[in-house]
């Protein structure tokens, strides 16, 4: 298929689309936006389905299997959504040191969950990064989005409990209604 | 814009900085917004704006990073006639305590009749009137202060730092206001591409991604080079964890890369330029998109570069997290879109480079020292330093010591007073047992070398790597081979799986490193383990494979007895 030409809007009428259509059409549909659609895609998503990635094959002419093969690359590509909230626990040398892997054990034990995983309620995943360089606040952990320094395995599975009471709470007015 | 408006827009933002009796500074780079640094900021400027002062009597200024991140956020006040003071640890609650002490009170809110208490709305003048009291006590605020004479300061030598920490990195004013683009004006218009490069060859300044090669060497290869179509390419792909030294100069000086690539393009004769950065530093790289389009909009970026008649224009790359992109062919293949893996060298990036086009790849730090050299010259650069390491190294302070964070020391200082006066030591009862420098790529250095000068050669005898400047110092609670087996995984994730020896090496590593840890491991295992780290090290492909053995090699050879102690005895069989 060539797809020099403007495409055409995803058929899903997904406006999420458009931000992926307008990073194709700035870069002239050049193969070597690959690597830039792909990003968009990512945080525009969360995650790159199989639709999204044949979607952005044909737009910018590369097979599926560069795309898929760029795509499972690099790190930062994801391919199933996470969950709702999430917790990342920084494991970059400075964090390691002081004790990262202590801080992602108890807190996967504590919530019944894998690291880079998610629990089954899909309220929940646990990733690890490689390094967040707040090395001076070691170690660190984000909690959807909010960074904490110096932290100890205790005080972030009380961070996430909190978290995960709220988000729980929310649940239930909203079931409730 | 030509050079003359140039200056005097630096004139005119250095004259408006100047009406001001004090400027309070505040970090808002990465590790100290982690910290909290934003409300730290904005109580700032509610409390400035509370205080009822005159215009011209403070402003607040968002600043880069200070150096201490361990004690962050972190706030300097700066007034006139006075020494700058700065403040650790401040929180919402503290600013309000400094902006009381420093800033002059309207009449209003002096007035002791009015109410004082019930009030936490820091909008409220009562409530500020208690921030007032509190700090003319003094008490609260006095154990915030750093002293001036800290060696974690007067230490530190700064020149790729110069404005990180003195400026706001969003305008471009306050880089020109410091002196910024002077060096690209003095190489455009009074030096040939020639004279940079020789320029730069004399100062001796090197490689500072890890590499060390001669910067001046480099640039004249690809100078020499006969092409249509040059590039010049800034790796800002800072994949080593434990070290943030590029980000912070990307996200604190975004101009001063800028310079020191339009430098680098017209003494190589290069058109187009390409920024890679990685794609976890997102404030970097907003701060770089925005020094962009500020410098385009200047003529500093496009058709005609501050007026003369070079051309050159410069766009960004995000990375997607691989540490192999930090190897030059891994990034070039990236920047076109591909799987970021490393090919077979020769044929250098100098020949053949991004799109088969002769290609100059420098790092971000590396860059940042070319506007230094440009206006002090190549001897006051080739002045500080070694023999044959001149210049700084910025480092990335990190693990178990007092003082943590970002620093900039002349080559040939002891790591000694680096840990122990810049660091001030290891926290604790514990005792300091090694400093890793490098990375996953690089080795542990043991306390009896400690007084060991700082400089390329120096680090790669000691069995480690000056790297791209990360310096880990962990204490007797580590176990190294429980060290090294982190930095395996870590490579054993990253190989990208072209060459074999370190797709499968590194995994055999680990396997050994396992079977030793589990205590299974028998003498004869870590003779394998010797042979295989330097097989792996010889055979691989790229800089990733050559040197994922090193942690394992340097604690085999200072730590080998940590090892040997966890093997099965004799009489265990």
């Amino acid at each position: 298929m060539t797809s020099k030409s403007k495409p055409s809007e995803h058929p899903s009428g997904d406006e999420r689309y458009k931000s992926i259509d307008r990073t194709m059409k700035r870069a002239g549909y050049q193969k070597d936006a690959l690597l830039e659609v792909l990003n968009v895609a990512q945080e525009t998503f969360g995650f790159l389905s199989e639709d999204l990635m044949v979607y952005i094959s044909r737009h910018v002419n590369v097979p599926l299997s560069q795309t898929y093969g760029v795509a499972t690359f690099y790190h930062m590509f994801t391919f199933e959504p996470l969950g709702e909230n999430n917790c990342i626990i920084c494991t970059g040398t400075a964090c390691h040191v002081k004790g990262a892997n202590k801080i992602a054990g108890l807190v996967a034990e504590s919530f019944d969950v894998e690291e880079g995983g998610t629990t089954s309620d899909r309220l929940f995943s646990l990733t690890t990064a490689r390094c967040l360089g707040s090395c001076g606040l070691a170690p660190v952990i984000v909690i959807n989005g909010t960074v904490s320094g110096k932290e100890t395995p205790d005080s972030t599975v009380r961070r996430v409990a909190d978290m995960l009471n709220g988000a729980r709470s929310e649940l239930a007015v909203v079931e409730a209604t | 814009m030509n050079y003359g408006e140039l200056l005097a827009l630096g004139q005119q933002e250095a004259e408006r900085q100047e009406r001001f009796e004090r400027r309070v500074f505040c970090c808002t780079s990465t590790a100290c917004l982690s910290a909290g640094a934003g409300l730290t900021h904005t109580s700032i400027e509610q409390a400035v704006a509370a205080s009822g002062c005159e215009e011209h009597d403070a402003e607040v200024v968002k600043t880069g990073c200070m150096g201490l991140c361990s004690r962050g956020p972190l706030v300097r006040v700066e007034q006139k006639g006075q020494d700058p003071v700065m403040y650790a640890d401040v929180d919402a609650e503290l600013a309000q305590q400094i902006v009381a002490r420093h800033v002059p009170f309207a009449e209003k809110v002096r007035d002791p009749d009015a109410d004082e208490e019930g009030s936490t709305d820091p909008h409220d003048i009562p409530h500020y009137r208690a921030s007032l009291r509190k700090a003319k006590s003094g008490k609260g605020l006095e154990r915030h202060i750093l002293p001036a004479d800290m060696p974690f300061f007067t230490k530190q030598k700064r020149l790729v730092l110069t404005e990180v920490g003195q400026i706001d990195p969003e305008k471009i004013e306050a880089y020109l206001a410091h002196g910024g683009y002077r060096g690209l004006h003095r190489a455009l218009t009074e030096m040939t591409p020639e004279q940079v490069c020789q320029q730069v060859l004399d100062s001796g300044l090197r490689g500072r991604g890890g590499g060390g090669f001669p910067t001046g060497l480099k640039w004249n290869l690809v100078r020499k080079q006969q092409a249509e179509q040059k590039y010049v390419i800034v790796n800002g792909d800072e994949g080593d964890p434990g070290a943030y030294m590029d980000r912070t100069v990307m996200e604190d000086d975004p101009h001063r890369v800028l310079e020191g690539m339009i430098i680098c393009a017209h003494a190589v004769g290069a058109r187009y330029g390409y920024l890679y950065v990685r794609g976890e530093y997102p404030i970097a790289i907003d701060r770089l998109r925005r020094a962009i389009r500020a410098a385009r909009r200047r003529g500093i970026l496009g058709k005609s570069v501050m007026g003369t008649d070079f051309a050159f224009d410069c766009n960004l790359r995000i990375g997607a997290g691989a540490f192999v992109c930090g190897e030059e062919t891994a990034l070039i293949h990236s920047i076109e879109g591909k799987r970021g893996m490393p090919r077979m060298r020769p044929p250098y990036p100098s020949e053949s480079g991004l799109w088969d086009a002769p290609t100059v790849l420098n790092n971000v730090e590396t860059i940042a020292n070319i506007p230094s050299i440009m206006t002090h010259g190549a001897e006051y650069f080739a002045s500080i330093g070694t023999e044959k390491s001149k210049g700084t190294k910025v480092f990335a302070l990190a693990g178990q010591l007092r003082n943590t964070g970002l620093i900039e020391v002349p080559m040939g200082i002891s790591l000694q007073e680096i840990v122990e006066d810049i660091g001030e030591g290891v926290p604790g009862t514990a005792a300091f047992k090694a400093a890793q420098t490098g990375g996953p790529s690089g080795g542990c250095i043991p306390s009896e070398f400690l007084d060991t000068p700082v400089d390329y050669e120096n680090l790669t005898r000691l069995g480690s790597i000056m790297g791209s400047g990360g310096l880990v110092v962990i204490d007797d609670d580590t176990s190294m081979p429980e060290f090294a087996r982190f930095f395996i995984d870590f490579s054993v994730d990253e190989s990208c799986g072209k060459c074999l020896p370190c797709r499968v090496g590194t995994v055999q590593i680990r396997n050994l490193l396992d079977k030793i840890i589990a205590g299974n491991a028998v003498p004869e295992d870590l003779d394998k383990l010797d042979a295989l780290c330097q097989l792996v090290k010889t055979t691989s492909l790229c800089g990733l494979g050559q040197s994922a053995p090193n942690p394992v090699i340097s604690t085999l050879t200072y730590f080998r007895h940590e090892y040997e102690a966890l093997l099965l005895s004799v009489s265990d069989n």
